[in-house]
């Protein structure tokens, strides 16, 4: 995206994993010992049942597209050219919001359920997960 | 028993006073949301609805209908802001603004106001105006991350709120005259009227089509013109609820004749919250 000038995430304790991970190119979940679910977005116990012997892993990187807009009022810093505000299902099951890369931002182009991959892009000390088609 | 005085007022338009939207970047939504590019309602109210289409075969022309329709009501409105008929047409060829949503499917900015009394049975009882009765209420939430929410196609606090409060009005669907869901966007009567359990997932389309919710059809949805035509200075309950009273009263500008029980739900932050208030105007 031309003039990205985009607000970045600030790292906190509790997420500093996954913002790391996404800088060496690992899109990090977390899942319970106990009950053996994974979630997102990142906390030090789990959302199902509340046991904090949680770990961390290294997804990988699959998902399918469950939802999107495509923006066509873009706020400061994306540019002037619609895009697609997404929510994608990672194959390990949690849900997380991205963009959807190396794809026309059209609703042709853009098919629910289409399956994509991760793909990382660095803003200086962050790198924020995007998502592009499978096989591209 | 106290009596309570609600008020709400917002210079949505005029923004005077208005504080300035102040983004956490290390809050959860600062962090996996905002870098994605969401600028407000209009880009994450949004969201769930495509899924929400796919799924039920709802298309771009029955989210444009709710729009038709609640500007029916509007034009028996003196106060509406807008109350010009629409056609389709004009909701389809309006500016884009998040795809798959058009201008005139998204709530307008206005100024405004509103004001109710709450106190007990026995002390409206001679107040020169007639009382409306709280039959049941419900609350509920979800979170506040739309792209956390648990399933994209129906609101678990819709349901939650929804339940809740029929559950303590004693009444069932069938009962209900008069109903509003906040609209704020579109689909939101849609997701209303499944959720509150007014049909099964995936027919609401069918009460617009069908015209139940239009002037002279069985269930009047938003007979005020609703958000997307009658007014929305930001946060709308206030008049959702204001419109409920009027019907139970019997002197809002489109009477339900003979409505004696009204649903009014709104939400909060989105679909982060809800909450579901019933009125009757038969002293119980």
């Amino acid at each position: 995206m031309p003039n990205d000038q985009r607000p970045l995430p600030t790292p906190t304790p509790e997420t500093a994993h996954f913002w790391e991970g996404c800088k060496a190119g690992e899109l990090r979940l977390q899942r319970c010992t106990g009950c053996d679910g994974s979630y997102f977005p990142p906390r030090p116990f789990c959302p199902a049942c509340g046991s904090r012997d949680v770990e961390v892993y290294a997804a990988s990187g699959k998902a399918s597209l469950y939802s999107y807009v495509i923006n066509h009022r873009p706020p400061p810093g994306f540019g002037s050219d619609p895009y697609a505000i997404a929510v994608v299902t990672l194959a390990e099951g949690p849900r997380m919001m991205t963009n959807i890369v190396e794809s026309p931002q059209t609703p042709e182009a853009l098919k629910l359920d289409m399956p994509l991959t991760v793909t990382f892009e660095a803003f200086g000390e962050i790198a924020l997960p995007f998502f592009k088609p499978a096989g591209v | 028993m106290h009596h309570v005085l609600i008020t709400h007022g917002e210079s949505g338009r005029s923004r005077v006073g208005a504080s300035r939207f102040a983004r956490n970047m290390a809050s959860l939504q600062g962090q996996f949301e905002v870098p994605y590019g969401i600028g407000g309602p209009p880009t994450m109210f949004t969201i769930p609805t495509l899924r929400y289409m796919q799924t039920h075969g709802v298309t771009e022309e029955d989210l444009a209908r709710v729009a038709v329709v609640q500007r029916q009501w509007a034009a028996m409105n003196p106060r509406a802001s807008y109350r010009d008929p629409l056609s389709l047409d004009d909701v389809l060829n309006s500016e884009m603004i998040a795809w798959p949503f058009r201008k005139l499917m998204c709530c307008l900015v206005t100024d405004g106001g509103g004001a109710l009394i709450l106190t007990s049975a026995e002390r409206a009882r001679d107040f020169p105006q007639k009382p409306v009765y709280v039959l049941g209420t419900g609350e509920s939430t979800e979170t506040p991350m739309i792209s956390q929410m648990e399933d994209f196609t129906s609101s678990r606090a819709f349901r939650v709120s929804g339940a809740l409060a029929f559950k303590e009005a004693g009444i069932r669907q069938a009962d209900v005259d008069h109903l509003m869901i906040y609209d704020a966007f579109a689909h939101l009567p849609l997701y209303g009227l499944e959720d509150l359990g007014f049909c099964e997932p995936g027919e609401a389309k069918h009460f617009y089509r069908d015209g139940l919710t239009a002037p002279g059809g069985k269930l009047p949805l938003n007979t005020n013109g609703g958000g997307l035509s009658y007014m929305h200075s930001g946060m709308y309950g206030m008049y959702a609820l204001q419109e409920g009273v009027r019907q139970m009263r019997g002197i809002a500008p489109a009477q339900v004749e003979g409505a004696k029980i009204s649903v009014c739900h709104g939400v909060g932050g989105m679909f982060a919250a809800s909450g579901t208030v019933i009125f009757g105007n038969e002293a119980v």
